[in-house]
């Protein structure tokens, strides 16, 4: 059990920095999701802590030792792969003894601590079968097993639940934070899926462009995005451009209607882009209450809610409704509104928002 | 049912090659076997005389020496070739596998007539040892066992090296990583993990070449000069010298047993290779 810590850490290729200038500080037994989409160096900061590519710069400390320049046999780190990489020409039970006997651990305790890392992850019995013979499912957990049986200090996982069905995967998130918990490994999640993000961590980085882009506990990241690219990267985000009105109460949109919003510390006047949350928005038949004029372009129909597409005069918006009878159809006339502490403010000049 | 009715549709694609390899190959072998046992009644006298005539158990013990070491040298001069190649960049990998081709584009008469100027008397190779004062009499690298063996491994080594490197660059180079990140040491990586994941295609072009090796024929006229005649040399004598039809049925009947069993052998290496 370890804590991890970067500092400024870089990855260049020639002349493009897939990693620039990334610091994070992850507390002993924490689970921090490194969130992104692809290309945006997520993988290469997990194999730099890995110890399976080296910074360009900055250096990379766990548990307190700088390990910038150790080599990856030495660091004690489990690392599961998204390919899983399994050994294929080893049985399951040599596939997780594997680093047990390149730590030379006697046979009795090999076997003590295989059949305590498959009864973790529920693979009681399988210990002849060959990785060919698994399911993807059963393949995750084998690598899961091989990469806590010899007690890491800290557990990486790249994309773990990636080439999982969609059930299978939600199954299995449940039983890796049961799993993290219960062995209180400090542990970094990398995916490009803002769900399992969410749901799993303690926090979230947010990457773009091999940059950090935020990182906070997932409801502070959804709720309170840094900027645009996290708030539409992490779940659907409306965006309203404007200005900030008079007593800093409303937003002055480009089509001249006025918005209300919570209180802002921004002057009047500097220019803001407002971000709704869909299921934050409320429509209701055309009416003299509504925020926002609205004609529904598309209504779709998903089991426990319905989402809208509507047109307003300042561009189309989407409204996620609880999906009970009633509602509205393509065509219907519809004011859309929502409490103003619901509308989360950035000022369009990259300053930090507030 | 679809497959019944598709079959004639198909086998009417392999009909032509089936017929020529019926006529001009299963035909002659059949009859060649008939020979060996059937001249001039139904015998096994050819099989006893290649037993208790010396001069062939000699030619089958050198062809089967020849074969093993040909066969090791290969594999030990072509497993660090392939394992280097495997670590090159893309384009590299392009050059270097067309310098290992390279030597298929030129006649292997040629190639073979070209060591006798690389390593005769007065070779290239023993030239600049007799200059360097290394040797005081040129050695004798060519009309002897040596001679073979170098030039079968030159004509060969295409064969072992390209499957084998086809195979170590389909191996994951996450398996690897995987290895290292578990503890194990670069040395442990090869041991346990990328070596036995290349060994079912290091054994299968290993069998491929001591098959080839096992019937050569031009090198080692060539190159043995007549005086380290290999099974194929003997059997040429046999029947072009001295028109012994029948030994030579009985002697290709053993070529064949032992070339089918490598084959079996690689075969089922191959099987074990695919269900690991």
């Amino acid at each position: 059990m370890s804590s991890i810590h970067l500092h400024s850490v870089s990855k260049h290729y020639g002349a493009v920095a897939a990693v620039d200038d990334v610091s994070l500080d992850v507390a002993q037994g924490e689970f921090v999701t490194i969130l992104g989409p692809s290309g945006s160096g997520k993988t290469t900061i997990l194999t730099m802590i890995a110890g399976l590519n080296h910074p360009s710069g900055g250096s990379i400390h766990i548990g307190g030792r700088d390990v910038t320049a150790l080599p990856a046999s030495q660091r004690n780190i489990g690392l599961v792969f998204q390919s899983y990489a399994l050994f294929p020409h080893m049985n399951v039970f040599d596939n997780v003894a594997f680093p047990l006997s390149v730590r030379k651990f006697g046979a009795r305790e090999t076997r003590e601590r295989v059949e305590e890392a498959l009864a973790r992850v529920r693979l009681e019995g399988f210990e002849r079968r060959k990785p060919s013979q698994l399911s993807g499912g059963q393949q995750q957990r084998v690598a899961l097993a091989r990469a806590i049986v010899f007690k890491p200090d800290i557990l990486l996982l790249d994309e773990p639940l990636g080439a999982l069905d969609r059930k299978l995967r939600e199954e299995v998130q449940v039983e890796l934070r049961r799993l993290q918990r219960s062995l209180g490994i400090t542990t970094i999640l990398v995916t490009h899926d803002q769900e399992e993000a969410l749901s799993l961590s303690d926090r979230i980085m947010v990457l773009d462009h091999g940059r950090v882009q935020q990182i906070a506990a997932p409801q502070e990241a959804y709720l309170r995005p840094s900027n645009r690219f996290v708030a539409d990267f992490l779940g659907t985000a409306n965006f309203l451009e404007g200005r900030i009105g008079s007593g800093s109460r409303s937003i002055l949109l480009g089509s001249g209607q006025a918005i209300p919003c919570g209180p802002s510390a921004l002057p009047e006047g500097a220019r803001v882009t407002a971000i709704l949350r869909p299921e934050r928005l409320a429509l209701a038949p055309h009416g003299p209450d509504g925020m926002l004029a609205a004609t529904v372009s598309e209504a779709v129909y998903l089991g426990q809610s319905v989402r809208y597409h509507v047109e307003t005069p300042s561009g189309p918006m989407v409204a996620v409704a609880p999906g009970g009878r009633g509602g509205f159809a393509a065509g219907a006339q519809v004011s859309v509104s929502w409490q103003a502490e619901d509308v989360w403010i950035i000022p369009d000049d990259g300053s930090t928002p507030g | 049912m679809a497959t019944i009715r598709r079959f004639p549709a198909e086998f009417g694609y392999v009909l032509p090659l089936l017929l020529l390899m019926l006529a001009v190959f299963i035909l002659p072998i059949a009859l060649m076997l008939a020979r060996s046992v059937t001249q001039p009644e139904w015998t096994i006298e050819h099989y006893q005389n290649l037993i208790e005539t010396s001069v062939y158990l000699r030619v089958l013990g050198r062809t089967l020496r020849i074969a093993v070491i040909t066969t090791i040298v290969c594999a030990v001069l072509g497993y660090p070739l392939a394992y280097w190649m495997r670590g090159l960049s893309p384009q590299r990998q392009v050059v270097a596998t067309a310098l290992v081709v390279l030597p298929f584009w030129i006649s292997i008469l040629v190639r073979t007539y070209a060591w006798i100027v690389v390593l005769g008397n007065a070779g290239v190779v023993n030239r600049i040892l007799l200059d360097l004062g290394l040797v005081g009499a040129p050695v004798a690298f060519l009309y002897n066992e040596l001679g073979v063996i170098i030039g079968t491994t030159n004509v060969l080594l295409p064969f072992l090296v390209l499957p084998l490197f086809a195979a170590m660059v389909r191996i994951d180079d996450r398996l690897l990583h995987a290895a290292e990140s578990l503890g194990a040491s670069r040395r442990t990586v090869f041991r346990r993990v990328f070596f036995p994941l290349s060994l079912p295609a290091l054994a299968a072009g290993s069998i491929l070449v001591f098959i080839l090796t096992f019937g050569f024929f031009i090198t080692p006229a060539i190159l043995g000069g007549g005086r380290v005649p290999m099974v194929a040399n003997a059997l040429d004598l046999l029947i072009n010298q001295f028109a012994r039809w029948e030994t030579a049925a009985a002697l290709s009947t053993v070529l064949l047993v032992v070339t089918l069993a490598c084959f079996a052998v690689s075969r089922w290496v191959g099987a074990r290779g695919a269900t690991s």
